[in-house]
């Protein structure tokens, strides 16, 4: 039998048995389209939870001064005032610190901001331009504290979204601070949520204007250095050359009786790998069960339908055709189905991809592997379970084949 | 049966050069194995020559099904040899077996066997798929139009009545002009109108030049040949009959 008439049979095939076509196609359509849309669903949140902890600033170090290791003799962190303006230049050094991205010196306290409608009493950091690196922060409305304004002394202010809302203020309003005007230039995106404070409810002055007029003390002197790495994996080299960096210029030799301390969000970072190979892992199983449940669908579909074709296979070995004739007409029939409804199940998952984000706040991003995965497994077992038992019946001898009931 | 009468009457030295078509040379069949073994053909010896008509008959399990099959090159002889047309067939491979069954033979079944989703010519044109065969729907309509059927060639089998499904079955039968046709109780599933239309037709198959032999358990269907054989047990006579 030629491969033409082979396909022309196969196809025929297909055509003369609709409803289990259809059937066999929308077995398959479902199981890839279930599939692309559930990984698809999971791949979003995963990509949504990761950049939200990203958010928060995996790749932050804070430098505070006093030691944490030296038995509590020389009291709490942050108690002695050893970090200057020349610790925060000398960290800003490519060379010695290559994997530090941005330096932050902050002074904080806390201030009562008075606008024309409303009073709100917050904390207020004075700080330099890469405030909103070191933070991971980015801002809404307006623009943020320049290098210039540093250097003038400029009595601007950039407020969180809460403590703006809450004074009724935008860009461009004038509000006192302590009794001291300033101007309000830009208001921070919202940060959804910031380890261990709210990052919304804050004003951030420069850094020079902070120490005339606010918290006072020497000009020089620092409360907290606020350092980002170039990116989460170099965190960790980070803090060693700061490490190093900052006991060589305080002269001291022995790391116990360091006079600062760095913290790394290190625990965020674990929390972080950890809730995204669970995420994985979520992700797997239900594509897996997605995949197994498609499969035995299709498979239920193909066993009944070929075992309801054990006469017509004996008929057909009746009428002249070879074992070889027969499995060809079945891997024609089954691949077909497969093929057609892998399509038809990537076109129904792609279109269901676009629409339900559009109908609902279910986000999906598709990726290319559960695509490709779901097609060849569905198509892998439509072909398997459609070729099988038809090679079995094949092998009948034609008399049993057309007795079969 | 009447109006097959004559050719049931034709002497047997008729064609006394025809060529032998099957040779059955103390062929057996057993089923299954050790004490459950039956002897489903046992010891059977039988000459056909090419343009004969004959009838087997025997009540069931007699073996006559057994015999259709072996003769149909549907199943092979557990002992002894089957020559068609001269060539051994009792030891050719199954493919050699399909090529014998599409090429040199027509079968009619009890259960007409058509595919339900397929019409008519679709359904005698099957045979065809199997061969190098073109114009495979004008040979259909060629022998649609021999059964009487010519204005039912699209008609799918729930559409046509038993007789008609029959008929189709016959003409997908003749499509490939096979050496022999073989029918299996062709009439066990029909009313008697359809009965002897059907088996009118295959008398006139029988006056073209046809090879036919007919299986049946009905003493009156076997009559319409002048040639009958009995199976009993596995073992097989030759009825002796007055002209």
């Amino acid at each position: 039998m030629s491969l033409l008439r082979t396909f022309e049979t196969g196809i025929r095939g297909i055509l003369s048995h609709r409803l289990r076509s259809v059937l066999t196609t929308l077995g398959i359509l479902f199981g890839v389209a279930a599939v692309i849309c559930t990984v698809g669903i999971g791949t979003a949140s995963s990509q949504s939870i990761t950049s939200r902890i990203a958010a928060l600033g995996t790749n932050l170090l804070t430098i505070t001064p006093g030691s944490t290791n030296a038995g509590g003799v020389f009291g709490g962190a942050g108690s002695a005032s050893t970090l200057t303006m020349s610790d925060v230049n000398g960290l800003r050094d490519k060379y010695d610190a290559p994997d530090i991205q941005a330096v932050a010196p902050v002074v904080q306290t806390t201030a009562t901001m008075v606008s024309t409608a409303s009073n709100w009493r917050t904390t207020v950091q004075g700080s330099t331009p890469d405030w909103l690196t070191t933070n991971a922060r980015t801002i809404g409305t307006g623009s943020f504290i320049t290098s210039k304004q540093v250097s003038q002394h400029a009595q601007v202010i950039v407020l969180g979204a809460t403590t703006a809302a809450e004074l009724g203020v935008s860009v461009g309003d004038s509000i006192t601070v302590s009794k001291i005007p300033f101007t309000v230039i830009g208001v921070l995106q919202s940060s959804g949520g910031q380890a261990f404070t709210n990052g919304d409810d804050l004003g951030v002055v420069p850094m020079t204007t902070a120490q005339d007029v606010l918290t006072g003390g020497a000009p020089n002197s620092v409360q907290r250095i606020l350092v980002s790495a170039t990116s989460g994996d170099t965190v960790g080299s980070a803090y060693i050359e700061a490490d190093q960096l900052l006991l060589n210029t305080h002269g001291i030799t022995n790391q116990a009786s360091a006079d600062f301390t760095i913290t790394s969000q290190s625990t965020l970072q674990s929390t972080a790998q950890s809730v995204t190979s669970t995420l994985t892992i979520l992700l797997a199983s239900v594509a897996a069960i997605s995949l197994l449940v498609g499969g035995i669908g299709v498979m239920n579909i193909m066993l009944v339908s070929v075992t309801e074709r054990t006469q017509e296979i004996g008929l057909r070995k009746a009428l002249g055709a070879t074992p070889g004739d027969l499995l060809r007409q079945f891997l024609i029939e089954a691949a077909t189905l497969s093929v057609v409804g892998g399509i038809l199940g990537v076109g129904a998952g792609l279109l269901a991809s676009l629409l339900i984000p559009h109908f609902t706040s279910i986000a999906i991003t598709v990726t290319a592997a559960p695509v490709i995965i779901a097609v060849v497994v569905a198509a892998g077992v439509g072909l398997i379970f459609g070729v099988y038992p038809a090679a079995r019946a094949a092998s009948l001898a034609p008399i049993e084949a057309l007795r079969a009931e | 049966m009447g109006a097959v009468a004559p050719a049931a009457g034709e002497p047997v030295t008729a064609e006394p050069a025809a060529p032998e078509i099957i040779r059955l040379e103390t062929v057996s069949k057993v089923y299954g194995s050790g004490d459950a073994a039956v002897n489903a053909l046992d010891d059977v010896s039988l000459s056909i020559r090419e343009g004969d008509f004959v009838t087997v008959i025997g009540p069931s399990g007699s073996g006559k099904s057994t015999l259709m099959h072996i003769l149909g090159c549907l199943d092979i002889p557990t002992t002894g040899h089957y020559r068609f047309a001269g060539e051994d067939v009792s030891r050719m491979s199954e493919v050699q077996l399909a090529h014998v069954r599409n090429r040199r033979i027509g079968f009619v079944f009890q259960q007409f066997h058509l595919l339900a989703g397929i019409p008519a010519w679709r359904n005698v044109e099957l045979p065809l798929l199997y061969r190098r065969a073109s114009e495979r729907r004008a040979a259909a309509m060629r022998v649609l139009d021999q059964v009487g059927l010519a204005n039912r060639v699209d008609h799918r089998p729930n559409q046509l009545s038993g007789g008609q499904q029959q008929r189709v079955a016959i003409a997908r039968a003749l499509v490939t002009d096979p050496t022999v046709i073989l029918a299996d109780e062709p009439t066990g599933n029909l009313d008697s109108q359809s009965s002897r239309e059907v088996l009118g037709l295959l008398t006139s198959l029988h006056e073209a030049g046809h090879t036919i032999i007919l299986i049946t358990h009905d003493p009156n269907v076997a009559g319409i040949a002048r040639r009958v054989l009995v199976m009993s047990d596995g073992r097989l006579h030759e009825e002796a009959r007055a002209a």
